[in-house]
């Protein structure tokens, strides 16, 4: 297959808000995006609370609907098919949530929780063979197998979130967006669960849809990067160009507002 | 200003106490900030707690943390013991001598009072003037966060305002009081970048304009290099390094500052040299 | 999608041993289980038959005749109130079921999103203006006194309390991010209510089944006081306490003795639900 694997255009959402006095007014959280993600590639999207980019992913990931526009993933308009047909392709896209505590159910075993997509498959493996394939799921992000038998509480927050990978890799998936993925953890682990993520690119060929608002994340993983401002994607490129020559002044006043160590030494100047 | 002392806190635990802050010893002068940095379970906001005296009842502490204390008539300095003080004391120290910044104004705030109102609260409690003279004061302290459009703002009530804008009505309730040192823990964690920007811009200007003392918690080494002289490094309790903030971050001598310091993404970390991407590899 | 970064600092971690709740969950558990207990020994064993009247004994006090005297008919009051307890439970717990069941799946129902939210909250809240005591007697007047007279008029007043708890604590899951994974996964609504939200939320139920049980041993009791109860010659408690009026200087270990069964019940479940609740509260599981 040839061209992107996920390809968006001008997609818009807007949700009816009631304002004072029952009037209703209209939010267009995602304003006419368009983008395209090759496959095997990191796509970042980056942008500050309230921009749109997690509506966009729930979009991407068909748990809510755009008012106009398409997404097309593997050639098919997501939204231009069946709900069987949907609930065949979900098996290509799978999503990483932001909070490890949040996004396991405490009263599922792990092994109970990284099967769960596979209700999407209709020749899911039972038994035996189903245990040993999450066994291999979770050993892929580096866990140990018999992780499968113990709850979400006997883990960090680290380890929950490789264990939400597991999960979203079991249906060997095409696509995967991360929501946020790395937020709500240590900088340690989240440096490990990068490099998780971009080992796992490398052995699977993945593709990576990564929603977040930190750059200096989309600086360690993405080939691309999309701005994201009011719900308009205000510039897109390749992550070095956007990062060390970004030609909009929202994408400046973002760079610089990034706290880095840069600014060592530069104190004792200004007081 | 302010000087922690061998400082243990212990909780009782299932297998005997847990020693969640264990022997840490720092001092902030008058007009310097502090930034105490570690991973979370490092004890960092046990430490600001026990500072204010608002650890948990069943916190067991040793050590001692004692503030220089001036509003006794007759001495210049007095030095008193945070920990050894009654519950009473303790009112008097919270707000007027420290004042606390939190991480979620949202939960911090009354969301049935307006701003004004909560900021006048704090005034009158501890300062014997008028509703109106507390609402003028409250309209300068809004002025002085930057808050746009102060006279508007004083009658908006928490839900009516954004993230930031909660974040320096917190601010401007803290120094309500006219306290010497200002604990912000993690005062920007739950802000947009841009915002985190502005509300930093006005903690540095509250240290260098009015002279307070401040202590600036966080995990993030970028807020803690442009916003501190000193800092104080934390892992599981213990201070594993202390020293002038360009110092410590620039040549730490601690192996946990040092893969501190190599977790940032490659971005924070420019000005220490240029660094390679994460390479995708071991997962370890 | 704000950086949560960080969790409050250290976590205590209470384990094993006393936690809180224990000593609710241990008195509340005992009293409970004594009562369960007594109610059933009464279905093949009590001291008399409570329903045998000896009228040349009546009014006899405690230890005179029997553990706890005899009533103004001569019939042992310990036996009346054993058979009572059982008497007065099953309706409590028949009417608890009938409000736990309908009360809940409105609930998971109206969280699930569906269309019919606003109608059945609405419903309920019509359900809850209606007193379990007016509707016993409207209900008796069109049934007649009795049993399910108690059982409906009880456990409707239920449905409502029952939805509501249900329909805030399942919202709560609703808008966990495993919910999100879950329909990821493909999964419908009702599959996710019966896999993700209600193992999660059945602790709160467990809890508002207790607290709700005390509340419908005090309305039974209140409508057989009235009349409106199982009818005569079944003792119940609340009748018990109605027939001592008249004998209240007499004889007023008549009106003790159900009268300390009925807080002694409600005491004992009020602190058996106390005791879950806080065993099950999920701020302070959450923690660790």
């Amino acid at each position: 297959m040839t061209g992107p694997l996920l390809s968006i255009e001008t997609l818009t959402r807007d949700y009816a808000l009631r304002g004072k006095g029952g009037a209703t007014r209209t939010l267009r959280a995602v304003d006419g995006v368009s983008l395209a993600v090759e496959p095997g590639s990191v796509f970042a999207v980056v942008g500050e609370s309230g921009c749109g980019k997690s509506t966009l992913a729930r979009i991407v990931m068909a748990l809510d609907r755009p008012t106009s526009g398409t997404v097309r993933l593997g050639g098919d308009d997501l939204f231009a098919l069946g709900p069987k047909a949907l609930a065949r392709k979900r098996r290509d896209f799978q999503m990483v949530f932001q909070d490890p505590y949040g996004s396991l159910n405490p009263r599922h075993s792990v092994g109970r929780i990284v099967a769960e997509p596979l209700h999407l498959l209709d020749d899911a493996p039972r038994g035996r063979e189903r245990r040993a394939l999450v066994a291999r799921a979770l050993e892929d992000v580096g866990l140990p197998g018999s992780a499968a038998e113990r709850y979400p509480h006997e883990f960090s927050g680290g380890q929950r979130q490789r264990i939400a990978i597991a999960r979203a890799l079991i249906t060997n998936p095409k696509l995967v967006v991360a929501d946020e993925a790395v937020s709500a953890l240590d900088l340690s682990i989240q440096a490990q669960i990068l490099r998780l993520i971009l080992s796992l690119r490398d052995r699977h060929g993945l593709t990576v849809l990564f929603i977040t608002h930190n750059i200096g994340v989309v600086d360690e993983i993405a080939d691309r990067v999309g701005v994201m401002q009011a719900g308009r994607l205000v510039e897109t490129g390749p992550v070095r160009e956007v990062l060390d020559h970004p030609r909009e002044d929202y994408t400046r006043t973002l760079l610089a507002a990034e706290p880095t160590l840069a600014v060592l030494g530069q104190r004792k100047r200004r007081a | 200003m302010l000087a922690i002392r061998n400082l243990s806190i212990a909780f009782p635990g299932p297998d005997g106490p847990v020693r969640v802050v264990d022997d840490v010893s720092v001092e902030v002068g008058r007009g310097e900030s502090l930034g105490i940095v570690g991973e979370s379970g490092s004890g960092k906001s046990m430490l600001s707690l026990a500072t204010i005296g608002l650890l948990p009842k069943s916190a067991r502490t040793s050590g001692e943390i004692l503030l220089e204390s001036k509003d006794i008539p007759g001495k210049d300095i007095l030095v008193r013991n945070i920990l050894a003080m009654g519950e009473h004391e303790l009112c008097g120290l919270r707000g007027r001598r420290i004042g606390m910044i939190f991480q979620e104004p949202m939960t911090a705030l009354n969301p049935a009072m307006t701003a004004g109102q909560q900021i006048a609260e704090g005034i009158r409690l501890h300062r014997r003037i008028g509703r109106a003279e507390a609402r003028a004061e409250a309209l300068r302290l809004l002025d002085r966060v930057r808050i746009p459009d102060p006279s508007r703002r004083i009658d908006s009530y928490p839900h009516e305002m954004s993230g930031g804008q909660r974040q320096r009505v917190g601010i401007a309730i803290a120094l309500a009081l006219k306290p010497d040192l200002l604990i912000a823990d993690e005062p920007t964690t739950a802000l947009d970048v841009t915002v985190q920007k502005e509300i930093l811009d006005i903690l540095d200007e509250l240290v260098a304009d009015l002279g307070l003392s401040l202590i600036l918690i966080s995990h993030d080494l970028g807020v803690i290099a442009r916003s501190t002289d000193r800092t104080l490094v934390m892992c599981r309790g213990r201070a594993v390094e202390a020293g002038p903030t360009e110092t410590v971050l620039r040549h730490p001598t601690a192996q946990y500052t040092r893969d501190l310091i190599a977790a940032l993404p490659r971005r924070a970390r420019a000005g220490l040299g240029d660094q390679p991407r994460l390479a995708a590899g071991g997962t370890r | 999608m704000t950086a949560l970064a960080k969790l409050p600092g250290p976590v205590l971690r209470l384990r094993r041993g006393w936690r809180p709740g224990s000593a609710a969950l241990l008195i509340g558990g005992i009293l409970t289980a004594c009562l369960v207990g007594i109610a059933l020994t009464s279905l093949v064993w009590t001291p008399e038959d409570p329903a045998r009247m000896r009228i040349l004994q009546k009014l006899k006090g405690p230890l005179v005749s029997g553990l706890l005297g005899t009533d103004h008919l001569g019939r042992d009051v310990a036996s009346m109130l054993m058979r009572g307890a059982f008497n007065s439970l099953t309706t409590a717990f028949a009417a608890v079921a009938v409000g736990a069941v309908l009360g809940t799946l409105a609930g998971v129902a109206a969280a699930a999103g569906s269309k019919f939210d606003a109608v059945l909250m609405r419903i309920c809240d019509a359900l809850f203006a209606l007193p379990p005591i007016l509707s016993a007697i409207m209900l008796g007047a069109l049934l007649g006194p009795g049993a399910l007279t108690a059982i409906v008029a009880i456990g409707v007043f239920m449905i409502p309390v029952f939805a509501r708890v249900t329909r805030g604590a399942a919202m709560q899951i609703w808008a966990r991010e495993y919910i999100m994974a879950a329909r990821m996964a493909g999964k419908g609504t009702a599959r996710i209510t019966v896999e993700h939200v209600l193992p999660n939320i059945a602790g709160q139920i467990i809890v508002q089944v207790t607290i709700q049980l005390a509340m419908a041993i005090l309305t039974e009791a209140g409508l057989s006081f009235l009349g409106l109860g199982l009818p005569p010659p079944a003792p119940t408690w609340g009748r018990m306490l109605a027939e001592s009026q008249t004998y209240l200087l007499q004889a007023p270990h008549l009106a003790l003795a159900p009268g300390l069964a009925i807080a002694v019940a409600v005491l004992g479940l009020n602190l058996l639900g106390d005791g879950l609740a806080a065993r099950l509260d999920p701020r302070r599981r959450q923690a660790s």
